[in-house]
């Protein structure tokens, strides 16, 4: 009986330090995450201007949001966001990584190339890329078509062209995060699985597909989580490239956006919280669901 | 002049000096949105004032633009943020609405004084027969054109088009394209997000024969021939004359200021910006009539002493209010911002209104309208997207007018019902 | 490794050092414009012809933007230290102990990460307006001192400390605190770096929240500075590319001076990950 009791209070005491290392983080987390995250849902079932009251209304911002044209112009922006964003930008970083991994000379000045517009401010960098998509002679882009002879392109200025000319930024300022992420992935994979497999004779394609793509499973269930939650996201490049109005008809803007104008634009708090919910559950259904599937063997 | 101001300032400082051991400093915070003449502006009426005011110390905040609105709104209630605050005219009614201002004391500006001596377009700023806020300054727009370009297509640099249909003859002779016809040069430089939905708005819609609002500023009026003749000669600029291309070098502010626009619609606040470009030769004149009718679209941003001024802050604040809005603040206001006296005497005195760049805004006041703003974000947006759904969506003018009308109904009616 | 290679590699290193040229295009033509004059900025070259270093003059004597930078680095190294110590001492909690409910902490922490920002940041500006946090340092810090990344990134590192050195250390009668610092730490000191690195450059950039609960611009950080600049400045592009060249290059430096560390880092973090 004794050695029980030692036994019990061991596992006590352990978890008694586990309780002490978590103690203020989980005061952190409850008060400056959750608390907030149920008050802005608490919010969305209000009317308030910020200035007077808050009115309860129940669901109405969610019926309102529902009927509303730009809402859902706004979520099938967002979603292509996502889809040609994650879909361009991973396969481009995984081949810049698969070659630069095989490059000894230079490596790091080449990596740092690549890295370098992640760590630029989208403010500074949107202006410079306003420049390249100008029509001609401003524009390095419409210079680059007409002197192939090609017709210019209205990027910017066109409501079919306009999201993927913002988008294009977006996906450049985040490829040096991927490039470095599966490098990264890529000099984990033990050197005796390609050994094995030059002795077996496999060429370059099977061991491509065979070894190194279901070695960096999980660099590449990270890096699909994390790229997808940053394009549902995507704000900074659109609101700098369109001077904050997701323009032109709407055509560039991203939910994000939409919840800033409703929000520090209109003082629309309640209808804002309530868009702000819905991002919340998209990123959530995202997440589960890429991990699940990305997780399931 | 100057030394004698300088001496008193002096005096009054050393006196003040003497008392502030006993008198305590009344601090008041004045904020207002950051533009860079409009700061230099009020850090000198700032200076001025504590010179003859010892007791006072002013804390001037000021904060971006796009985010003023919101810092306003939100530091007020919560006793925080500023004692005086600038606003836009526009915005009098929110403010109103969320008590974020205390009306003028009626012994110091007397409603009858600020009639006699102010534009009228001020008495927008009284409301059951008291006034709450007052500016320093009003604007209006004019034709900025490029002396060089004009000269270059064989016009007298010195005259500006006068009506229309002049300006769209001279744009068309500016417009320069390459072998391939892409423009390089464009005869008006267009930004429906800059000034141009004002003058759609306010001024060629009437100039078409039509008005923008009802006389009660509560039915949208534009969804008229007139309205759809206004928006089909604004983008005939770029679809059938194409002497424009809306975007051209981002924006027109940067299209007239890189010397590639013959002609551009701005204010008077952008005078000091342009003439700090080398290179570039420019004059301004009156907006271009059309039948022999000119209108013009004026707006201001007035000061307004919140709630959280009490006391003895409460009497500076309206102390400081008075001071920004005197003659001497004004013509120091001009001379910094380029912005007009919201007094009539100071903004018509000879000297002003013969100034070959305030003059033809100061002449346009006489003819000018302020939009009654229920949401200016909302309803330069309703603007750009009713040109933007013919430019780009090949939508027909009328329908385009119709859909914009319906939808700023839309917003007007979720003001005045609320 | 083999010379049949040789050419093949030739080509594919050429290729991806025209790639990162071209990745840097717009980096170079930001630095290039903050040289030019307000006359040669609207001429096409890429290279100023006449180079000048007005803008940088105009900007650090008559902006706030020292300030604005001293903030930022404030900010971010303050930050940066908070979220190692936090995050790793929740990481190890999760990793190392085990106790009911560690598995509701971890997915409670891991949630946070799909709370958006823009979600919280209404309830923190109320919270901040009723505690007096406007326009406060701690006002700008206290979102950020820890987060449900670095956690995760970390209790995946601690994962991988061995079991046998912390029960060795626990037989020697070490306290767990000791243990962790001592003991664990330092077995995980890439991913430390690594966190460390992304944390900064993280804060450096931040821009909604600081935007929000500053006023004074004496507090401001660099990119709220910038955004408020290149609203005044908007016309002056070479101004604005001037103070854009100033915000990045010290981002850049970090970058060349870590670079080592953060490879290594992430290298394990794409084995655990």
């Amino acid at each position: 009986m004794p050695n029980a009791d030692r036994r019990l209070s061991l596992t006590q005491k352990r978890a008694l330090s586990a309780w002490a290392f978590l103690a203020l983080p989980i005061v952190f987390y409850v008060s400056i995450r959750f608390y907030p995250a149920i008050d802005a849902f608490f919010i969305s079932l209000t009317d308030w201007n910020i200035l007077g009251q808050r009115r309860f209304i129940g669901v109405d911002n969610y019926w309102r949001m529902a009927a509303d044209p730009v809402f859902w112009k706004v979520m099938v922006n967002t979603f292509l966001y996502l889809v040609v964003g994650v879909g361009v930008s991973l396969p481009l970083g995984f081949v810049i990584a698969y070659y630069l991994d095989r490059v000894e000379r230079g490596h790091a000045l080449l990596r740092g190339l690549y890295f370098l517009p992640h760590i630029t401010t989208a403010v500074a960098m949107a202006w410079v890329w306003r420049w390249f998509y100008q029509p001609v002679p401003v524009g390095l882009f419409n210079d680059i078509l007409v002197s192939l002879d090609l017709p210019q392109q209205p990027f910017l200025r066109s409501t079919e062209q306009a999201l993927y000319a913002v988008l294009a930024p977006a996906i450049w300022a985040g490829l040096g995060f991927q490039v470095v992420v599966f490098l990264a992935g890529l000099k984990a994979i033990p050197r005796t699985y390609y050994e094995a497999a030059e002795i077996d004779g496999a060429g370059a394609w099977r061991t491509l597909f065979e070894i190194t793509l279901p070695q960096l499973r999980a660099t590449i269930v990270f890096l699909v989580v994390v790229s997808s939650i940053a394009f549902l996201r995507i704000f900074d490049y659109v609101y700098a490239m369109t001077s904050g109005q997701g323009g032109p008809l709407d055509a560039t803007k991203p939910l994000v956006l939409r919840i800033f104008e409703t929000a520090f634009g209109r003082f629309d708090m309640g209808y804002a919280a309530a868009q702000t919910v819905v991002l919340f559950v998209l990123l959530l259904a995202i997440s589960l669901l890429q991990l699940r599937l990305l997780r399931a063997r | 002049m100057n030394n004698v101001r300088l001496l008193a300032a002096v005096f009054v400082a050393a006196i003040g000096l003497a008392g502030a051991a006993r008198a305590q400093t009344v601090e008041i915070e004045y904020w207002q949105y950051t533009f860079a003449q409009r700061v230099q502006a009020i850090d000198e009426l700032i200076k001025r004032f504590e010179a003859v005011n010892p007791g006072i110390k002013v804390k001037h905040t000021h904060v971006p633009y796009d985010d003023y609105r919101l810092k306003v709104a939100a530091a007020v209630p919560a006793g925080q943020g500023p004692d005086v605050a600038q606003l836009f005219y526009g915005w009098l009614n929110d403010y109103l609405k969320a008590k974020l201002l205390q009306p003028l004391p009626v012994q110091e500006f007397s409603p009858a004084e600020i009639e006699r001596e102010f534009f009228p377009l001020v008495r927008e700023m009284k409301v059951d027969g008291q006034y709450y806020a007052l500016p320093t300054a009003v604007r209006s727009l004019a034709l900025f054109w490029n002396r060089k370009l004009l000269q270059e297509a064989g016009y007298d640099p010195l005259k500006p088009p006068q009506s229309l249909d002049e300006l769209v003859e001279m744009a068309r002779k500016i417009t320069r394209r390459d072998a391939s016809g892409n423009l390089t040069q464009v005869g008006i430089a267009l930004d429906m997000g800059g000034q141009d939905h004002h003058w759609l708005r306010e001024v060629l819609i009437r100039q078409m024969g039509g008005r923008p609002y009802s006389d009660d500023k509560k039915k949208v009026a534009y969804n008229t021939d007139a309205g759809v003749k206004a928006t089909q000669w604004y983008v005939d600029l770029v679809s059938s004359h194409k002497v424009s291309q809306f975007g051209f070098l981002t924006n027109a502010v940067t299209a007239f200021r890189s010397g590639k626009a013959g002609f551009t619609i701005d204010g008077s606040f952008r005078l000091a910006a342009l003439d700090g470009q080398a290179g570039l030769e420019y004059s301004v004149g009156e907006l271009p009539a059309h039948e022999g009718k000119r209108f013009n679209f004026a707006s201001y941003w007035v000061n307004g002493v919140t709630p959280k001024a009490t006391g003895p802050k409460r009497d500076a604040a309206f102390k400081f209010l008075k001071f920004i809005t005197t003659s001497e603040a004004m013509e120091l206001w001009l001379e910094k911002v380029g912005e007009l006296p919201a007094r009539s005497a100071v903004a018509t005195d000879v000297k002003i209104k013969s100034h070959p760049k305030y003059g033809p805004f100061v002449r346009a006041l006489a003819y000018s309208e302020a939009t009654f703003f229920v949401d200016e974000t909302g309803q330069r947006k309703i603007f750009i997207d009713m040109v933007d759904r013919v430019t780009l969506k090949n939508q027909p003018v009328a329908a385009s007018v119709a859909e914009a009308a319906a939808e700023e109904q839309k917003l007007l009616d979720g003001f005045f019902n609320r | 490794m083999t010379p049949r290679a040789a050419p093949g590699r030739t080509i594919a290193w050429t290729l991806l050092f025209l790639g990162g040229v071209v990745m840097v295009t717009p980096f170079i033509y930001m630095l290039a414009t903050s040289f030019k004059t307000n006359v040669e900025v609207y001429q096409l070259s890429l290279l100023p012809r006449s180079p000048t270093l007005a803008n940088y003059a105009q900007l650090i004597g008559a902006s706030g933007f020292p300030r604005w930078f001293a903030n930022s680095l404030l900010i971010a190294a303050l930050t940066t230290a908070s979220v190692l110590f936090f995050d790793s001492l929740v990481g190890y909690a999760l990793a190392k102990f085990d106790f009911r409910g560690r598995r509701l902490v971890f997915v409670a922490v891991l949630s946070t990460l799909m709370i958006p920002t823009e979600m919280l940041v209404l309830p923190w500006y109320i919270m901040s307006k009723t505690f007096g946090w406007l326009d406060t340092y701690w006002g700008l810090l206290f979102p950020g001192l820890m987060t449900g990344f670095g956690t995760f990134l970390m209790k995946q590192f601690f994962e991988g400390v061995p079991d046998e050195l912390i029960d060795a250390a626990r037989v020697d009668g070490w306290s767990e605190w000791r243990i962790w610092l001592e003991v664990a730490m330092p077995l995980v000191t890439p991913a430390l770096s690594a966190l460390a690195i992304f944390t900064f450059l993280g804060n450096w950039t931040a821009f909604l929240w600081p935007l929000i609960v500053i006023n004074d611009r004496d507090l401001y950080t660099l990119p709220v500075g910038l955004a408020s600049f290149s609203s005044e400045f908007q016309t002056e592009w070479e101004i604005v590319m001037t103070g854009a060249s100033i915000a990045t290059v010290p981002a850049l430096l970090v970058f060349i001076a870590l670079q080592k560390y953060i490879i290594r880092g992430i290298m394990l973090a794409g084995l655990k990950g």
